[in-house]
C-alpha cells in the first residue's frame, strides 16, 4: 500500500514515461485491429441487411445480444476456449463494435435520397457504380459517425482486457489497483481519454476530408447517441 | 463442451446458491448496486438536463456530455478512486470506487438525452401550455417532463444494462456482486467457474434489459415517442 503517496507522483510518471507511451501505442494497436476487423465484418452484413430487409432482423438481434453481454463476461466466455490471449481480447472487442457499425451503416445507406439514386440510374450508372460512387459516399458521414463511436467505446474497453491479456494502458490500471497507487491509474485513465478524444477528432477530420460536400451544409452528429438504439431489441 | 457442462452443473448445484457468498447473495448485491447507481444518476442528471433543455443555457455541455462520458474508462475510474477510498473512506473499501465509477458512467448519457428529449418537445405545445396560464414550473413538470419521459426511459434501459455490465469490474477492488465469480475464477484459472460467472452476469444483463423493455411498454406504450429514435428507426426501416 502506498498510502502516503501524493495524488500524482510526478517523479514516478517521469521515470515511466517511456513505458506509458509504449502502452498507449499498444492500446491503439489493439483498438485499430478490433475496429478494422469490425468494419470488415460489419460492412457486408450491413449491405446485405439494407438490400434484404429480412436479414436485418436476425443480424441486428445477434449483434444486440453480443452487445448486451457484459464485456468481462464475454471475455470470460472465451477464456476456456481461446485462453488468456490477445485473440480472446480481440474477439470480444470486435463483437462489441458490430452493432454500432452495422446499425450506422444501414442507417447511412437508407438515408440516401431516392431521387439521387434515380438520377444515378438515369445517368446510366450500373448498379455497382451507383453503390460505390453514389450511395456509399453519401452514406459516409453516418458510417463514420458509427466508426467514431465504435472506436471511442473500444478504447475504453481495451483497458478491461488487461485482466485477460495485454491491455494497453489497462496494465497501469491493474498496477494501480494492485499497489493501491493512484498515479498509474490516473495516468492510464487520462491517457485513455486522450487517445479516445484524439482518435475521435482524427476520424472527424477524415470524414470531413472524404465528404467535402458536407462541410458547407451544417452536418450535425445525430442528437441521440446511436448507442441508445442499441439495447432495443428489434420490434416484434 | 466439457467446460460448459461443468459450468452448468456448478450453476445448478443448489448449495452454490445459498450463503453469504452464494449466487443469490451476489446477485442481490449486484442488483442493489445497480438500483442505487441508477437512482443517484437520475437525481443528478434529469433535473439538470430538464433545466438546460428548458432554458437552453449550458446546451453545449449537455449535448456533449454523452460523448465525453464515453471516453472515460470506468475501469480507470475504479482504479483511481480505489487508493483514495482506502485513505479517506476506510469502510467498504471496494464499494465506493465501484459506486463512483458507475455513477460517472450513468450520468452523461442520461443528461444528454434528457436535454435532447426536452428540446424535442414541440414548441407549439409549450407555447399553448403557457397560453393557458401554466407557470414555467408547471410547463416543466406538467408538459415537458411527461413528453420527455419515453426517451429518458429508453436511455435508462441502455444505461442500466451498461451499469450491470460494468459493476462486474468492482470485484477487482474487492467489492462483491456477480463479478466476484469471474474475477476469482480468473485468478485461479478455473475455466468452469469462469464460464459459470460469465453466464450469470450475461443472464442478469439480459434480464435487466427485458425488465426495462417491459416497464417501458407499460409506462410509455406509444412506440418511441422520443422523436429522434423513431425517425432513425423509420429510416432504417426495421
Amino acid at each position: 500500500m502506498r498510502l502516503a503517496d501524493p495524488l500524482v507522483d510526478w517523479g514516478w510518471l517521469g521515470q515511466h514515461l517511456g513505458q506509458l507511451i509504449h502502452l498507449a501505442l499498444q492500446h491503439l494497436e489493439l483498438t485499430a485491429i478490433a475496429v478494422g476487423i469490425g468494419i470488415v465484418i460489419a460492412f457486408p452484413l450491413a449491405v446485405l441487411s439494407y438490400r434484404h430487409g429480412r436479414v436485418y432482423g436476425p443480424v441486428s438481434a445477434v449483434a444486440s445480444l453480443l452487445y448486451t453481454i457484459p464485456a468481462l463476461a464475454l471475455f470470460a466466455f472465451l477464456v476456456p476456449y481461446t485462453g488468456l490471449t490477445t485473440l480472446t481480447a480481440e474477439v470480444g472487442l470486435v463483437s462489441y463494435t458490430l452493432l454500432i457499425l452495422i446499425r450506422n451503416t444501414v442507417a447511412g445507406l437508407a438515408s440516401v435520397p431516392d431521387d439521387i439514386k434515380e438520377a444515378a440510374r438515369g445517368m446510366g450508372y450500373t448498379r455497382r457504380q451507383q453503390f460505390w460512387q453514389v450511395e456509399v459516399p453519401l452514406a459516409m458521414p453516418v458510417i463514420i459517425a458509427g466508426v467514431r463511436i465504435a472506436t471511442v467505446t473500444t478504447i475504453g474497453l481495451v483497458t478491461v482486457t488487461a485482466l485477460i491479456a495485454e491491455g494497453g494502458l489497462g496494465a497501469y490500471i491493474l498496477l494501480g489497483i494492485q499497489q493501491a497507487f493512484a498515479t498509474p491509474a490516473l495516468a492510464a485513465a487520462v491517457g485513455s481519454v486522450v487517445l479516445a478524444v484524439g482518435a475521435d477528432l482524427l476520424l472527424l477530420g477524415a470524414q470531413r476530408a472524404l465528404t467535402p460536400w458536407t462541410r458547407r451544409s451544417k452536418t450535425q452528429a445525430l442528437p441521440i447517441d446511436p448507442r441508445e438504439l442499441v439495447a432495443r431489441a428489434p420490434k416484434g | 463442451m466439457e467446460v460448459l457442462r461443468q459450468a452448468l452443473s456448478w450453476i445448478f448445484t443448489t448449495a452454490n446458491w445459498w450463503g453469504p457468498a452464494g449466487i443469490l447473495a451476489r446477485t442481490w448485491e449486484h442488483v442493489q448496486m445497480v438500483g442505487e447507481v441508477l437512482a443517484i444518476a437520475l437525481v443528478l442528471a434529469v433535473p439538470v438536463g430538464m433545466l438546460v433543455g428548458h432554458k437552453g443555457r449550458g446546451a453545449f455541455l449537455a449535448v456533449n456530455a454523452a460523448g465525453i462520458g464515453r471516453a472515460i474508462p470506468s475501469f480507470g475510474v475504479i482504479a483511481f478512486v480505489f487508493p483514495l477510498a482506502i485513505r479517506y473512506l476506510p469502510c467498504n473499501i471496494g464499494l465506493w470506487p465501484t459506486l463512483i465509477a458507475l455513477v460517472v458512467l450513468a450520468v452523461p448519457p442520461l443528461l444528454t438525452n434528457t436535454y435532447v428529449a426536452v428540446r424535442g418537445v414541440d414548441p407549439d405545445v409549450v407555447e399553448a401550455a403557457r397560453g393557458v396560464g401554466m407557470s414555467e414550473l408547471q410547463v416543466l413538470l406538467g408538459v415537458e417532463l411527461p413528453l420527455a419521459a419515453p426517451l429518458v426511459l429508453d436511455t435508462l434501459r441502455v444505461v442500466a444494462v451498461q451499469v450491470v455490465a460494468t459493476a462486474t469490474l468492482g470485484a477487482e477492488v474487492g467489492w462483491g456482486g456477480l463479478g466476484r465469480f469471474i474475477v476469482d475464477a480468473l485468478s485461479v484459472n478455473n475455466g468452469p467457474h469462469l464460464l459459470a460467472g460469465a453466464l450469470l452476469v450475461a443472464a442478469l444483463a439480459l434480464l435487466v434489459d427485458l425488465v426495462f423493455a417491459g416497464l417501458i411498454r407499460v409506462v410509455a406504450p406509444s412506440p418511441a415517442a422520443g422523436r429522434p429514435i423513431s425517425r432513425t428507426r423509420a429510416a432504417v426501416g426495421s
